[in-house]
């Protein structure tokens, strides 16, 4: 008995070890994730500028910098990836479809259609992103190695106020930039007759994603962002309560009304 | 010797916030007595309660006896609410039905779908006509499943289904039928061999979806809610039940790969896939179920494709 109590420890010492390692890799990586990401949105918040600087005018400037965007945006994949497995505790949908939505903007909005990135709505939104990468990135690095500065906390509660709607607004009237001419050009469309007996108009698909921002962004961005916000503020309890009081005000009055009546219904039962 | 009755006292606690909602003294031995209170909001009505002994446990049955519960003589329930609650037959009739009137909408080329030239006209491609066939049958075999064959072991199900489900069923027919009644949709690549070994592999798997409902109908004796392991009959089609433990799907399956052969459809095709994934994680859970309430289930068995998944 004793022999098999002593293995019970190694065990779970063994064990204990193996948690422990893997929660050390699991922070040494994400450390450097965020780390390399937070970089990465800094260069290209340095070469905007100095494109910026040097020209004098924004035309030219997505040409100069789409590669590192390109890989900066397509690398965020792999958050997808920790949410999957689990080391990041957020939804796989909440996060996949942000980068997704990221990802069609990059890929199949403002470097395939040449004629946009000249437009101002383009630059609009790539500034957003960087700030807005910048600040989440170094957010994430920083609580990640247990020294958050409030200024980086107050950044990433407050900033987002005002690049939310500006995010926005720049990647909606980029897409409607872009409608004349994917109509002309026929871009990414399908027509009939085909031996796949399929259809698809990249325009029409356009239209109904710029319609869709409006209920994907609400529950997709906003209230993950939301809810992110309050439980930081400590304000779990408002959260759960709101969904449980309505029961149980009606519960509680159906329960007076029982209570008033439980000699009839004992009499109904016996 | 005779009976003492026993009177139990209950308790109903509210699962979420453990506030004591109600107090019931002399209650005899079934549940069901006290689903059926008198409550005084008609919103509660019983459909819509969740009863459990342990706030995060299963829902107790209906049938349940007190004096066969883990209770003493003074019980301590929770309730949930469940939510506004529909009948699963008025889900399946909906969302059956939907299918089967619109894809014919198509089929007869009804205005403002197509191009006016083409209002009334019927395709010149007899696949075309075939294809409208096999689609009304199949949903038409799915009605009269629902109102003659099918048993339920569950009555009801959230209300918000019903409308996941009808824009599911309803929007995929618009799709597909869009496609295969067009005037300038195109037959398949094989031809007439294509077609005809695509009609044969959906007949095939329609008998065989049929037989399995049968056979799983006559497991169930009608008003009883027992479970029992389902195994092959007389019947051929039934003998994929060595290999597979839910076979319906397995048919299913097969059924919509033939319907996708037959049209050379790729909207049909995205149908087939969709539909396949979700039969397969539902197939999964029927399988693990099994395993967890039978010892002696039969091992060979896969959830939907022999050997496979």
């Amino acid at each position: 008995m004793a022999s098999s109590e002593e293995d019970g420890t190694v065990e779970e010492k063994e064990n204990n070890n193996k948690k422990r390692t893997k929660s050390a890799l699991t922070t040494a990586w994400l450390t450097f994730y965020n780390i390399a990401m937070t970089a990465g949105w800094l260069v290209l918040a340095m070469a905007m500028l100095r494109f910026y600087i040097k020209k004098g005018t924004h035309k030219g400037l997505y040409r100069s910098i789409a590669r590192t965007l390109k890989f900066f945006q397509t690398f965020a994949l792999v958050e997808v990836g920790h949410c999957a497995i689990g080391i990041v505790r957020t939804s796989v949908i909440v996060t996949g479809v942000q980068v997704c939505s990221r990802i069609f903007m990059v890929w199949l909005v403002a470097s395939s259609i040449r004629q946009i990135q000249n437009e101002e709505s383009v630059i609009l939104f790539l500034v957003v992103w960087t700030v807005t990468e910048i600040t989440r990135y170094s957010y994430y690095t920083f609580k990640l190695l247990n020294h958050l500065p409030y200024f980086v906390k107050w950044a990433r509660y407050n900033f987002f106020i005002v690049l939310y709607p500006l995010g926005v607004i720049g990647e909606l009237l980029s897409i409607y930039a872009a409608l004349p001419f994917v109509r002309r050009s026929g871009m990414y469309s399908m027509r009939l007759p085909n031996k796949y007996n399929v259809s698809f108009d990249y325009y029409y698909c356009l239209i109904i994603v710029m319609l869709s921002y409006i209920p994907c962004k609400e529950t997709v961005c906003l209230e993950p962002t939301f809810k992110l916000l309050q439980t930081s503020f400590s304000c779990k309890t408002h959260l759960t309560h709101s969904k449980g009081s309505k029961l149980a005000v009606r519960m509680r009055s159906i329960n007076k009304k029982v209570i008033g009546s439980i000699s009839s219904i004992s009499e109904n039962y016996g | 010797m005779s009976t003492a009755v026993v009177f139990f006292e209950v308790e109903i606690l509210d699962a979420k916030t453990k506030e004591k909602l109600c107090f019931l003294d002399k209650v005899r031995n079934k549940l069901q007595r006290i689903l059926y209170l008198p409550v005084p909001d008609p919103q509660w009505y019983p459909a819509r309660q969740s009863i459990r002994l342990d706030p995060k446990g299963k829902s107790l049955k209906d049938e349940d006896v007190l004096q066969h519960l883990p209770v003493g003589t003074t019980a301590t329930f929770y309730f949930r609410d469940l939510g506004a609650q529909i009948s699963w037959v008025t889900v399946f009739l909906t969302e059956y039905t939907g299918p089967l009137v619109i894809y014919l909408l198509f089929y007869f080329r009804v205005p403002f779908i197509y191009a006016p030239k083409y209002d009334f006209t019927t395709s010149k491609h007899w696949v075309v006509h075939l294809a409208c066939m096999c689609h009304s049958f199949h949903y038409m075999k799915r009605l009269l499943e629902t109102l003659f064959v099918h048993r339920f072991s569950h009555g009801t199900m959230p209300l918000r289904n019903i409308f996941k489900n009808c824009t599911y069923y309803w929007g995929f027919a618009a799709w597909m039928a869009y496609y295969i009644n067009h005037p300038l949709y195109t037959p398949p690549i094989y031809g007439e061999q294509q077609i005809r070994l695509a009609l044969i592999l959906f007949l095939f798997c329609q008998i065989g979806n049929f037989s399995i409902h049968i056979a799983l109908r006559n497991l169930r004796p009608p008003g009883s809610k027992t479970r029992k392991i389902p195994y092959p009959t007389k019947n051929p089609f039934t003998w994929i039940f060595l290999l597979v433990s839910c076979p319906n799907y397995t048919y299913e399956l097969g059924s919509w790969l033939g319907f996708t052969l037959m049209t050379q459809c790729l909207p049909v095709a995205f149908f087939t896939l969709v539909g396949f994934i979700q039969m397969t994680v539902w197939a999964k859970g029927k399988h693990r179920s099994y395993l967890k309430e039978f010892r002696d289930y039969p091992p060979l068995r896969s959830p939907i494709i022999p050997f496979i998944l």
